[in-house]
């Protein structure tokens, strides 16, 4: 393949001072101790599923330059699919979360086959519709779906992994068992990111013209980098339903859509790490700025206009910049 | 139900009613664009801020003229502070952070307006003036939204006397081809930029305050708005004016006689009127190839 000629050597696409193996091996270390140093399992656990779902946004938004602002489908649909299966067929809960990371996959190449007729801006205003769009289905279809109350009633029941019982309803056990899914689709994003198909999605956000004019197939690039992105973000909507045992409708919402911007540019975008640490920041801060008030958007909101204004690298991006030579 | 000629004609006006909605909030978004390429993100928002704050007028003063008036104004100086203060920072660096950066004014205004007026949303009554219906000697329709539909084409007719025959129309049009020339000219580029931010706020303020009889109010009022005008704008075609009003029209006619044929699928026919034109004509009815890429 001719693309090691046309981009800077691999150094850097990972990470500059981690490299890519050592960006996962501090994701993993970070998502594997995160239960032990929260005060609440359940917290940790939300802090898995958006990390995961920022990092799956992230290679779209981060690596390729595309903005998509409708990513709560992929979500949404990898969650509503695994409830449903469960629900509906009494399918065992680890092939519904394989199902619904499909289901995730399959939204991304609808928004492929839609979308990316148009570009930049237009793209972004094309995927918010096509999100909320997947939001006036749920609700429209509420005698499936369950409306605004959400998608309720499924269980997820004990596994046997040789002769070994895993009771999904213990909290430690079950962040354990979504920390192993999360761990498979990492280093799953993070070989994508040092293959050349990776180096492809760089040198379209540092150069769209150029990436072209080198005779790379742009659009099945993107194509490819929103299937892919949609697999890593409905694996974690799946998760995400395994995690609170219902699926509520904001899955979905435009809002979630937003909060996978936010996360991303708040730990550092095109950053392996960054993600997962803007996940953790922002479960954090609505965490903590709920228990003193109700408007902790409000709080939020001022936090991301910094961010934006002053600090567009992110922390983690910023962190690492500052290292670099 | 029997499905008659009279009311499909009625659901039509209520359709071109939400229509006129529409396009008031798509043109200051597709103005906004067209002149700063910034993808307002908080142009929902401003049209919630215009709703609560004629409603607010209104309930000291009682007149629903103040209560436009006070709409139009508050939005567009929250507006015009969001341009001077937050976005101008950001041109030159790329279209993103501009919109990311309005998102977060969003998330801001709404939370204020929980804050302020509470979560549950507040209403307003039609003078009585404006209430009751009006015969037009084939059928009977609603007062409000016949005024709502002709005022806004008086609007749009101004606007577009505005922009095609007047010295501010031409520094506009000048701008949105080549502002570095416009500046080079001498012509304050900041200055218009700033107006305009202003001015399409102002639109979207205006919209939420005639929109808030029909519908009420809630802080969460803008965001489906907002989804809608962006439908609108990409239908039409970005940055065409006559684009947003024939799509904003058109759209709300669609969604509004999908609510009579088939009620269930009333919220899912504007996407579905979206995929349609795009798998057609991908850059909108009126657009240009080229103009974002």
């Amino acid at each position: 393949m001719s693309v090691a000629q046309t981009v800077p050597a691999p150094t850097g696409l990972l990470a500059r001072r981690f490299g890519p193996v050592g960006s996962l091996a501090l994701a993993l270390v970070f998502l594997a101790v995160l239960p032990l140093v929260l005060p609440y399992t359940s917290l940790a656990g939300t802090v898995l599923v958006m990390g995961l779902f920022a990092a799956g946004y992230n290679l779209v938004f981060g690596y390729a330059g595309i903005l998509s602002l409708g990513h709560a489908a992929m979500f949404g649909g990898g969650a509503y699919t695994t409830g449903l299966l469960m629900l509906k067929l009494g399918l065992s809960w680890p092939l519904a979360v394989v199902a619904g990371a499909v289901a995730g996959a399959l939204v991304g190449i609808v928004f492929a086959a839609l979308a990316l007729r148009t570009r930049g801006i237009y793209f972004a205003m094309v995927t918010l519709a096509l999100g909320q769009c997947g939001y006036q289905l749920a609700i429209t279809f509420a005698d499936v779906t369950g409306g605004d109350n959400g998608l309720r009633g499924f269980v997820a029941a004990p596994i046997e992994i040789g002769g070994l019982v895993l009771d999904p309803a213990q909290p430690m056990v079950r962040y354990y068992l979504m920390f192993g899914f999360a761990a498979v689709a990492l280093a799953g994003l993070a070989r994508v990111l040092v293959s050349p198909f990776g180096m492809v999605l760089r040198a379209m956000r540092e150069n769209l013209p150029r990436a072209r004019a080198c005779g790379l197939d742009v659009r099945g690039a993107k194509a490819l980098a929103l299937a892919l992105s949609g697999l890593v973000c409905g694996l974690a909507g799946s998760l995400y339903a395994i995690h609170l045992s219902t699926v509520p409708v904001d899955t979905l919402g435009y809002h979630l859509s937003g909060q996978a911007v936010m996360m991303t540019l708040l730990g550092g975008m095109g950053t392996f790490f960054g993600p997962l640490l803007g996940a953790a920041l922002f479960v954090g801060a609505e965490h903590l700025v709920s228990d003193v008030t109700e408007y902790w958007q409000t709080v939020v909101g001022i936090l991301f206009i910094g961010f934006v204004l002053f600090c567009p690298k992110g922390v983690w991006g910023t962190f690492e910049g500052a290292r670099q030579p | 139900m029997d499905i008659t000629l009279d009311l499909v004609l009625q659901q039509a006006v209520t359709g071109l009613a939400l229509g006129a909605v529409y396009v008031l909030v798509a043109v200051g978004l597709s103005l906004i664009f067209g002149l700063l390429t910034v993808v307002n993100f908080a142009h929902g928002a401003f049209f919630m801020v215009g709703a609560y704050a004629g409603i607010a007028t209104h309930e000291y003063t009682g007149s629903f003229l103040a209560a436009g008036v006070a709409a139009v104004v508050v939005s567009a100086l929250i507006g015009a502070f969001s341009e001077r203060v937050l976005v101008r920072p950001l041109y030159g660096r790329g279209i993103d952070y501009p919109l990311l950066l309005t998102f977060g004014i969003s998330y801001v205004l709404v939370d204020a307006a929980r804050i302020l007026f509470g979560r549950q949303g507040l209403s307003i009554d039609l003078p009585e003036a404006l209430q009751g219906g009006i015969d037009l000697g084939f059928g009977y329709f609603p007062l409000y939204r016949m005024l709502l539909v002709a005022g806004t084409l008086v609007l749009l007719a101004l606007l577009w006397l505005g922009i095609e025959r007047t010295r501010w129309g031409l520094i506009i049009r000048a701008g949105a081809r080549d502002p570095l020339i416009l500046r080079v000219l001498g012509v304050d580029v900041s200055r218009v930029w700033l107006a305009i931010f202003a001015f399409g706020a102002g639109l979207a303020g205006l919209a939420g305050i005639l929109a808030a009889p029909l519908r009420g109010a809630t802080p969460e009022m803008g965001d489906g708005v907002l989804v809608s005008a962006f439908v609108v704008t990409v239908v039409g075609g970005m940055g065409s004016l006559a684009g947003a009003v024939v799509a904003g029209f058109g759209l709300g006619v669609a969604v509004s006689l999908t609510t009579l044929f088939a009620p269930a699928f009333s919220d899912l026919a504007m996407f579905v009127f979206m995929a349609i034109v795009l798998l057609v004509r991908p850059n909108g009815l009126f657009g240009r190839a080229g103009l974002l890429s």
